[in-house]
Formats: structure tokens, sequence, C-alpha cells
């Protein structure tokens, strides 16, 4: 008999006031008792709609099956066959979008915690078996991979577990993508991330870190170099910024630069670690999404007093995950909704405040979307110390200003065929954040994965002919 | 890892190293520089390509030890390696067939305009050298200069080499003398570049400047390196370092250089440890 609270097991967070004084993870997941307590919510559906919800189809129903029974080991191989980084997706998927929306628990109650149970296995899996992957025998065939996010991880990983030898090209000294740069400790421990990223190379991936595709290399060398196709999983790393006045004021960071300081390169232990970053003590943070609730929490732990979430729209809008907008108000972020900057002031060449404007939703445009219009007079300032925009990001123009014929659209996304992820130039491929603008860890997974399949489909007809 | 093949010292202060880097020694080009980590808590810092060899694949850095990360450098001997060395990052400079330029070269600033002064001797075009420094143990690379240039002049603050005064007293007396040249490139402390740009800009003289605002990727990804050129804003890491000298908001610059000024110095104070 199914367990039929309507709620999910409760998940230990650590305490508001304790966790925003430091970079430990918050959640802090289920033990054995827990998750399987939990797992008995699952109804195990026979038409399983969450699987048609999670965009790599996760086989939901049979990894919770196993888990409820306490087989961990099984419960880990029916959720790896479709999903190579799971403690990574279970922590950060937006799942009240996905698996977690289309469950069948959640007409009534709270659904199934699938993103909690896919984080449990993992978690429980590596600490307790470990087991070493087994390398395939290679093929010989050379493919390259550029970038190292969870797009290129995964295309690397499935064509390693056939046999192509995979070098992979990562322009920073640390591999992940926004796993490692962008996304916060207390978040998404990098030690974790690293231990996950190293079960997919262990398939026999071969990586050169600091090496930038269109700098040190172009893609015409790979070419040359003998790799029969290349995919390309640079992400969305160009930041936007507002053009308004006081843009280039010290203490205006861009979210990439906050983040990137703070995460990369650890700059929450400076001075034992060598990158400085300057948080301030009144903070502004302007957006809604993912990057702008981790910059107002990571503004927090830096030791800001008050830290101010700008965003133009209301909070229904708010694109960021449910669990983190949550977590931020618990943390004392404060929400200015239907708000936005119109200049930001200095002083001595350092920021002092900024001048924003109230804004009111009008009518909803094609998209369904009700978009913000000014509310004309009424402007006012609030004094600030540090300005940390989180409005967007888009690819990065550099293998496209060095790859002669590669197609891009107007916002500077490669363009792919959506059933292989090739590009405009034959066996060069595609996918993740590079293709769709700043999307989702799971999105970009996916790409990964069809690519890799339509890679091995084209290079095996290839060798055959 | 990326070895050190050889390490000098060129004055008390600014030190040459030459480093094993295949895929930087590969495609680099006059203008470019590398970032680089000394250890695993260290900071990404950028440093000039001041010279290459595709054969032997190195590039060689010359930098002046200022601070925590440079001091780390000095640190390291030759047989030893540096972690993280990735480039080549920036645009290369542009350098035209002119027939005279003058290059202005101030302290380490030097060293990021040689391979460019080089290269234009390569290329057959006349180059006249404006070298200074505080002291004359600060005016680097001359031997390497005077080999690539045909004349080579000097100015010192305290007047041990050359005239007493600043590079930018060589230049009038250059221009007033009646010397023409088709460009300047001017490498060394913004103050020095503003100044410089000060003189040629009223003449209409071309003159190229090399930006280093403070960097971490060098990749255009987190936009710390920009600046305002011709009212614009551009990253430093991909849209130059080289800019039209005219058009750069120079006192934007020296602020924005500014920025980390009192954790730089608490950096180099103390003795790290691991926080709990
Ligand atoms: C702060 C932040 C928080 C987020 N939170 C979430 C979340 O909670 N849930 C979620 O699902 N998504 C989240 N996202 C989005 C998600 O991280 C991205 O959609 C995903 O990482 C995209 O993966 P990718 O592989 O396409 O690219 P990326 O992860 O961006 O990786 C691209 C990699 O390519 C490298 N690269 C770029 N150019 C080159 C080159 N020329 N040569 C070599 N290497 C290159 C980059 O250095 C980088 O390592 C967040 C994003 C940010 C920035
Ligand atoms: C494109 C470029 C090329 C450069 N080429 C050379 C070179 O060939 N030789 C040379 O000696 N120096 C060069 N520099 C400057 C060099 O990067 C700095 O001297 C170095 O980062 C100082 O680090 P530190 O920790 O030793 O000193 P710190 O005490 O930390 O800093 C001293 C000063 O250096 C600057 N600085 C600090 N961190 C950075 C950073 N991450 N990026 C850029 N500047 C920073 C700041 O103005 C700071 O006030 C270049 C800078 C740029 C941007
Ligand atoms: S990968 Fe993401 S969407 Fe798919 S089942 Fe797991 S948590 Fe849900
Ligand atoms: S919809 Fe919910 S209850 Fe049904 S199988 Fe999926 S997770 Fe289990
Ligand atoms: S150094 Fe980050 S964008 Fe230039
Ligand atoms: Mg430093």
């Amino acid at each position: 008999m199914a367990n039929m609270s309507l709620h999910k097991v409760k998940m230990k967070e650590v305490d508001p006031v304790v966790r925003s004084g430091n970079f430990e993870e918050v959640a802090m997941g289920y033990t054995l008792e827990e998750a399987m307590e939990e797992a008995t919510r699952c109804l195990q559906c026979k038409h399983k709609p969450c699987v048609s919800g999670c965009p790599v189809n996760v086989r939901i129903p049979e990894f919770i099956e196993a888990l409820a029974a306490g087989d961990i080991e099984t419960a880990y191989q029916v959720l790896t066959s479709e999903n190579k980084l799971p403690a990574i997706c279970g922590r950060v998927c937006p799942q009240e979008k996905q698996c977690e929306e289309r469950c069948v628990r959640a007409i009534k109650g709270e659904p199934v915690g699938v993103g909690r149970l896919e984080r449990f296995v993992a978690d429980y899996y590596m600490e307790h078996f470990n087991g070493k992957q087994e390398k395939a025998t290679t093929n010989g065939i050379k493919v390259a991979v550029v970038g190292s996010g969870p797009a290129s991880i995964t295309c690397a990983g499935e064509l390693a577990a056939k046999g192509y030898e995979v070098t992979m090209f990562e322009a920073l000294h640390e591999l992940g993508g926004v796993l490692v740069y962008g996304i916060p400790e207390f978040r998404l421990p990098k030690d974790l991330v690293k231990k996950e990223i190293q079960k997919v190379l262990d398939l026999g991936v071969q990586v050169h870190k600091n090496v930038i595709v269109g700098k040190s290399i172009t893609v015409e060398d790979l070419v040359e170099d003998g790799f029969k196709s290349i995919f390309i999983g640079s992400g969305a790393g160009l930041p936007r910024f507002m053009n308004i006045e006081g843009e280039n004021l010290n203490g205006v960071y861009s979210a990439n630069e906050f983040l990137t300081r703070v995460n990369l390169m650890k700059a929450y232990q400076f001075p034992y670690t060598n990158t400085p970053v300057n948080a301030g003590d009144k903070v502004a943070v302007v957006g809604g999404g993912n990057v702008a609730m981790d910059a107002a929490r990571t503004a927090k732990r830096l030791g800001a007093s008050e830290v101010h979430i700008v965003y133009r729209r209301s909070e229904e809008e708010l694109p960021a995950r449910l669990e983190e907008v949550h977590h931020a108000k618990e943390e004392g972020i404060l929400f200015d909704l239907l708000t936005n900057p119109v200049s930001i002031q200095g002083e001595n060449g350092h920021v002092a405040g900024m001048t924003c404007i109230r804004m009111k939703l009008g009518e909803p445009d094609e998209s369904g979307r009700r978009s913000p219009v000014e509310d004309p007079g009424s402007e006012f300032s609030m004094p600030m110390d540090t300005v940390v925009i989180a409005i967007g990001q888009t690819p990065n123009p550099l293998i496209k200003n060095t790859t002669v014929g590669l197609s891009v659209n107007r916002k500077g996304c490669i363009v792919v065929d959506e059933e292989s992820m090739e590009t405009s130039l034959e066996n060069v491929y595609a996918g993740g954040d590079v293709v769709t603008g700043a999307a989702t860890v799971i999105l970009a997974m996916g790409a990964g994965k069809k690519a890799a399949e339509a890679i091995h489909a084209k290079l095996t007809q290839q060798t055959q002919e | 890892m990326y070895e050190i093949v050889s390490k000098k010292k060129i004055n008390e202060q600014v030190e040459m190293m030459e480093i094993k880097a295949p895929f930087v020694a590969r495609r680099c080009e006059p203008g470019q520089f590398v970032i680089l980590r000394v250890t695993e808590t260290g900071e990404r810092i950028p440093l000039t390509i001041a010279d290459y060899d595709r054969e032997k694949e190195t590039v060689s850095i010359i930098y002046q030890v200022v601070g925590k990360t440079t001091q780390m450098l000095s640190g390291m001997e030759a047989g030893e390696s540096l972690l993280d060395f990735v480039g080549p990052l920036g645009k290369a400079s542009d350098l035209k067939p002119h027939k005279r330029v003058l290059g202005i070269g101030g302290g380490v600033g030097a060293a990021p305009l040689y391979p460019q002064i080089k290269k234009l001797h390569e290329m057959g075009v006349a180059v006249d050298m404006i070298l200074g420094g505080r002291s004359a143990e600060y005016v680097i690379l001359e031997d390497m200069f005077k080999e690539v240039s045909d004349n080579v002049y000097f100015a010192t603050n305290d007047g041990s080499k050359g005239i007493q005064g600043f590079v930018t007293d060589v230049l009038k007396t250059l221009l007033v003398e009646g010397n023409t040249y088709d460009e300047v490139i001017a490498i060394g402390p913004l103050i020095m570049m503003k100044a410089v740009v000060e003189i040629t800009k009223p003449l209409g003289i071309k003159t190229a400047v090399s930006l280093n605002p403070i960097m971490i990727d060098g990749t255009g990804m987190c936009g710390g390196c920009r600046v305002t050129v011709g009212g614009e804003t551009k990253f430093a890491c991909v849209d130059g370092p080289d800019f039209d000298g005219f058009q750069v908001d120079f006192d934007e610059c020296m602020l924005r250089q500014t920025f980390y000024k009192e954790k730089e110095a608490h950096a180099c104070r103390l003795d790290q440890q691991k926080p709990e």
C-alpha cells in the first residue's frame, strides 16, 4: 500500500541564519530511511506521466521502485542509464516545471520528490559503492568536444562509452562550465561536481584544459588534426549589461564576474585564496532568474547587510527555481518587484546609489506574458555600494568569429538541425546553451546526448562507406 | 602543467621566463597575452607574450614583481611548472606597413612593446624607440630594442640614463626637431599613455595604446575588463588590449584599476591559513 501522505518527506536544511554566514550546502539530503519512505509515495503509474516531463526521460518509477525496496545499486543503474549526472540534476533541475509537475500525486498535495530521490541515490551510490567504470574498447575514431559544461560532458561520455577517442577542450582551468563557475557551492558542492564529472571521464576521455577554441586552436585546426566530428558545447557565457549611466563604476559587476570570483576562484576564502571580491554592504542584484538568486545569496554570505533583488516584473514571473526564491526569502533577501534601474550614481568612481523606476504590468503580449511598462514619475533612488547585473547571457562570439561557414541566428546562437544537432558545417555539431541561449542543465545534457547519437550514426555510416 | 624552461632576472624587480606551452606557441602573434595561475589557491593574472618560439613550443613572459602573484611567480625556478597557462588571448596588434613608427615603452611596458617593434622591423618599417623608467636599472630590454630600431632614446626620473624627465619630454623634443612618424605605439602606465596622447592627439599623430585592466577569464565571459573607448563599452580581453589612444577614457581606466588596492595589499602582507 502506497504512502498516501500529501507532503514530501521533509528534507533537512541548515538554519537560514546559520547558513547565510557560510558556503556550506543548504539542503542536507535524505537519510536512507527518509528516502525509502518518500519512495513509497510513488504510485508506480503505468502511463508514467512524470517520465514525459523529464527532458532526458529518466525511468522515474523504475528507479524509485528499486529505491523503495532498498536496492540502491539497481536504482542507480536505472537512473544513470538515462542521466549521467544525477547528483547534479537532483539538485538543480527545475523539477516543479518538469518531472514533478506531471506527477499524479501533485493533483492533490505535493508531487513525489523525484529530484530529492535522484540526488539521494546518486550521493548514496558515490559514498558506498563507487564502482569503477569499464572503458570501452577503442574504435580509433577521434572526436573533439569543445567546452566541459553539462552538454559537452554528456556528449563526451556517451561517445567514449561507444569506443570513440574523445578529446575535450576547455577554456578555463576547471571542468564543469556553469556548474563550477556559476552555481554556488551552497547549492552544488564543487567536490561533488568533480567526482560526478570524473566518473564520466573515466570512460576514457582525454582532457585539455586552458585551451580556447577560436584562440589557442580553431575548428579548422581540429579537422586538420584528424578529428572526424566536433561537438561545440561552449555555453552562453557572454554577460549582458543594461547600457545605463554609471555601469562602469567600481562596484558594478556582471553576475558572471561576481560568481566566477566567488565560485571558480573561491574568493570567499580570501586571502587564503588570492582572488579578491568586494561585495559591499548594500547590494542590489538586477534580474529574477537563478543567476540573480545565486548572486544575491552569495552577496549575503560575503557579509552584505542588505541585499535586494530588483526585478521588473512581478513575483509570478520570476524565472528562478521555486526553491531558490524560497531559500532567498528565508535568508532575508529583499524583493523589489516591478522595479527597474534607470541609472547608477557614483562617488569617487565607486557606486553610491541606484535610481529605479516603478513598473506596471501591461497587456499580455504574443507569448501571453504581461510585459512591464514604466510608471511615469515614479523614480526613486536607493543608496547602494554594489550592483550586480544578472539580466541574461548570450553565446560568446569567439568560435563563430573564427569559424568560416558556421551559421548563427540573430541572437548569436549556433543554428542546428533539431534532429541531429548538426550545424551548418558538416560533422560539426552543437548543443546546450550555445544553441538555445541560457537554459537549463538537463536540457544541455539532453542536447549533448542527442548529438552523440547523431555523431555515432553518421560516423558509423561514413566508416562503412 | 607548464614547465618553466628558463628564468632570467632583468633587474631588481623585473624577470623573464620562458614557458613550455604548445597550444599558446602554435598560434600567438605580437600584441597577444596569456593568463596564468601559479598554484591551486592562486589568482589568474594576465601577462603579455614578450616573445615566442613555435619550434620549441615556448612563450616568453616578462613581469614586474608588484604584488602577491608576481611574487609567487618570482619564487618559481626553471624546471618547476606553472599550474595554468592559457592563451593566446586578445587581438593581435594591427601592425601596418608604415614608413616610420615611434615606440614608447614605460617601465615594464617595454616588454609587451618588444614583439610589436620586432615584427615591424621584420616588415621593413623604420622604428625609433623611447624607453623610460624610474632610474637606469628600470629601463629594460635596451639591447633587444637596439637590434630592431634605428634610434633608442632614454628618459629616467633621476637622470641616471638619458634625459632627466619623462618619455613625453623626449617625444616633444623629437617632434620639435621635425621628426615625423606615421604612428606612435605607447605602452606603459596609464598615466604615461594618457600623457602621450595629450601630445599626439592635437597633432593628429595616430597613437595605439595597450590597456591593462583587471582581468579574470580573458575570454569575454566576465566583463570585468570593460573600458570605455569612443564612448562605447569594450571588453579589453577580447576587443583589445590595443586601442586607438585618441578614443580611450583613461581616467575611467585608472579608477577601475584601483578597485582591489586594499585587498591586494592585504593579500601581500598575510601568511595565509586555510579558513575553517
Ligand atoms: C548562476 C547560474 C545558475 C544556474 N542555475 C541553474 C539551475 O539551478 N538549474 C538549471 O537547470 N540550470 C541552471 N543554470 C543554467 C545552466 O547552468 C546552463 O543552462 C548549463 O550549464 C548549460 O550547459 P552548457 O554545457 O551548454 O554550457 P556551460 O555550462 O556554459 O559550459 C560551457 C563551457 O564551455 C567553455 N567554453 C566556452 N567557450 C569555449 C571555447 N571557445 N573553447 C573552449 N571552451 C569554451 C566554458 O568555459 C564552459 O566551461 C544556471 C546558470 C547560471 C549562470
Ligand atoms: C593584457 C595585460 C597584459 C599585461 N602584461 C604585463 C606584462 O607583460 N608584464 C607585467 O609585469 N605586467 C603585465 N600586466 C599587469 C599584470 O597583470 C599585473 O601586474 C599583475 O596582475 C599583478 O598581480 P600581483 O598579484 O602581483 O599584484 P597585485 O598587488 O595584486 O596588483 C597590483 C596591480 O596590478 C593590477 N592587477 C591586479 N590583479 C590584476 C589582474 N587580475 N589583471 C590585471 N591587472 C591586475 C592592478 O592594477 C593592481 O593594482 C598586464 C595586464 C594586462 C591586463
Ligand atoms: S533529470 Fe531532472 S527532470 Fe529528469 S527526472 Fe531528474 S530531476 Fe526530474
Ligand atoms: S507520476 Fe508520480 S506517482 Fe506516478 S510514477 Fe511518476 S513519480 Fe510515481
Ligand atoms: S577578463 Fe573577463 S571579460 Fe575580459
Ligand atoms: Mg594580485
